[in-house]
């Protein structure tokens, strides 16, 4: 049995996830265990249809489990009612996704207030650190803009920003570099690098390993199942007999 | 590699003896191919009896110092300007593994491909974990080697892409080679329809 210590942030224990029932079902997850500590950033990998997106949605309460359990911060999911989930989702989780879900009709400050201040915030404290996370995301100058007046790059820093923004501790990204340019994407991976260093815990799901290279571990998904996981050596040795072929 | 023209590239720069062209060498491609001091010898030797380097003498502390020659200046000059030589690829040995593993019998080219990409994520891993920190120091003697480092970067993401595409095709031939095998046993005909190593792969 694994121990939910306060390190873990977040732990799939077991979880498997099944879309219809008797012959047509369709397993998506199949006894996933799955941990990831503070201050670690974790990429799935594996090829459309291995269950990626199904395990993103999973850890981030979006969607339950078949069987098994989802724990955030120790706290059991199944065990949430709906509007439970939802401040969990809003306190705890941050989210990135491929398409920005951003509000047209606010600045880039107030998109990155906005869970905060759903969440009960005082507008001015809720402002304070949303300028805090657009400073993270390296556009501070940008806070009072409309998002028909960012590029795609900038949508997506203020999307990473709302995703970080207040004591985030587990933060979700689903293809978030889609459709940047290289440039960009560096920047966004980052980001998300310096989050899990300061201490927040990281899941990636990308089928670049350019970017799925930035985590600490890399699990690789297949017809459900994790089935590799690679953890980085940071061994200078190992680089220059690879390097020195 | 050429070690001739990366010698002679460097004496352009300045005269130089042969231990302090080594570090120069290493300091300039962050040590990402270590060159043995015999090969400098040897390489200098060469190059003096062709007329691209002389000798200039002693240092003073034994050392002979050497510097490039007109001639030698010429082709260096030649180097920079052509392209590196594409004819000849050098031995790829995961494309003839997998070559190989796709045309024989009982070989389990999927688990192949997966321990191969295992491995090359890490790598990457690590060649973007060195490229971080290196960036991170800020300092312009570093320009060159994080050019290798993007090199090493690329170059390990161009074969995770390309396994990732191996492993593509082979879902791909096995399902089509699956239907056929549908198709002809609902004709009634037992012809044996599998594709090579289909039995392996799921």
């Amino acid at each position: 049995m694994s121990v939910r210590g306060p390190q873990q942030v977040l732990e799939l224990a077991r979880v498997s996830r099944t879309f219809g029932e008797g012959a047509t079902a369709v397993a998506a997850l199949r006894d996933v265990d799955l941990t990831i500590a503070a201050g670690e950033f974790v990429a799935v990998m594996g090829p459309s249809g291995s269950g990626k997106s199904s395990l993103l949605a999973l850890a981030g309460g979006l969607d339950r489990p078949t069987s098994g359990g989802v724990f955030v911060e120790s706290t059991p999911l199944a065990g949430l009612g709906l509007n439970e989930l939802a401040r969990l989702r809003r306190r705890a989780v941050g989210y990135v996704f491929q398409d920005f879900n951003l509000v047209p009709t606010l600045t880039a400050a107030e998109n990155v207030a906005l869970p905060l201040e759903l969440d009960g915030a005082a507008a001015r404290k809720a402002g304070r650190q949303a300028l805090d996370a657009l400073r993270q995301v390296g556009i501070p100058e940008l806070a009072d803009r409309f998002m028909d007046q960012m590029s795609g790059g900038q949508q997506q820093r203020v999307a990473i920003a709302r995703a970080i923004v207040g004591q985030r501790r587990l933060i979700l990204a689903d293809e978030p570099t889609g459709a940047l340019d290289s440039t960009t994407g560096h920047g966004v991976m980052e980001v998300l690098r310096s989050r899990a260093d300061s201490g927040s815990a990281v899941m990636l799901v990308t089928h670049e390993a350019r970017h799925a290279a930035w985590a600490d571990r890399v699990v690789f998904l297949r017809d459900g199942r994790i089935v590799d996981q690679a953890a980085a050596m940071h061994d200078p040795t190992f680089l220059l007999t690879q390097a020195g072929l | 590699m050429s070690i001739r023209h990366s010698l002679l590239a460097l004496l352009q720069d300045q005269p130089r003896y042969g231990y302090q062209l080594r570090v120069e060498f290493e300091n300039r491609t962050g040590a990402t191919w270590p060159l043995n001091i015999g090969q400098v010898y040897t390489t200098l030797d060469r190059l003096e009896r062709d007329g691209l380097v002389a000798r200039e003498g002693d240092d003073g502390g034994g050392h002979v110092v050497y510097s490039i020659t007109a001639e030698g200046a010429a082709e260096v000059q030649g180097w920079f300007a052509a392209p590196v030589e594409r004819n000849n690829p050098p031995r790829n040995e995961l494309a003839i593994k997998l070559a190989l593993a796709v045309t024989l019998p009982g070989v389990d080219v999927q688990a192949i491909i997966q321990a191969q990409r295992v491995a090359s994520i890490r790598a990457l891993q690590d060649y973007t974990k060195a490229r971080r920190d290196t960036a991170a120091n800020q300092r312009t003697a570093d320009t060159a080697w994080l050019l290798v480092l993007d090199s090493l970067i690329f170059q390990t993401e161009a074969e995770v892409r390309w396994l990732d595409l191996c492993e593509a095709r082979m879902v791909q031939q096995a399902q089509s080679a699956g239907q056929g095998a549908a198709r002809k046993t609902s004709n009634g005909v037992t012809e044996d329809a599998a594709p090579l190593n289909a039995d392996n792969r799921r």
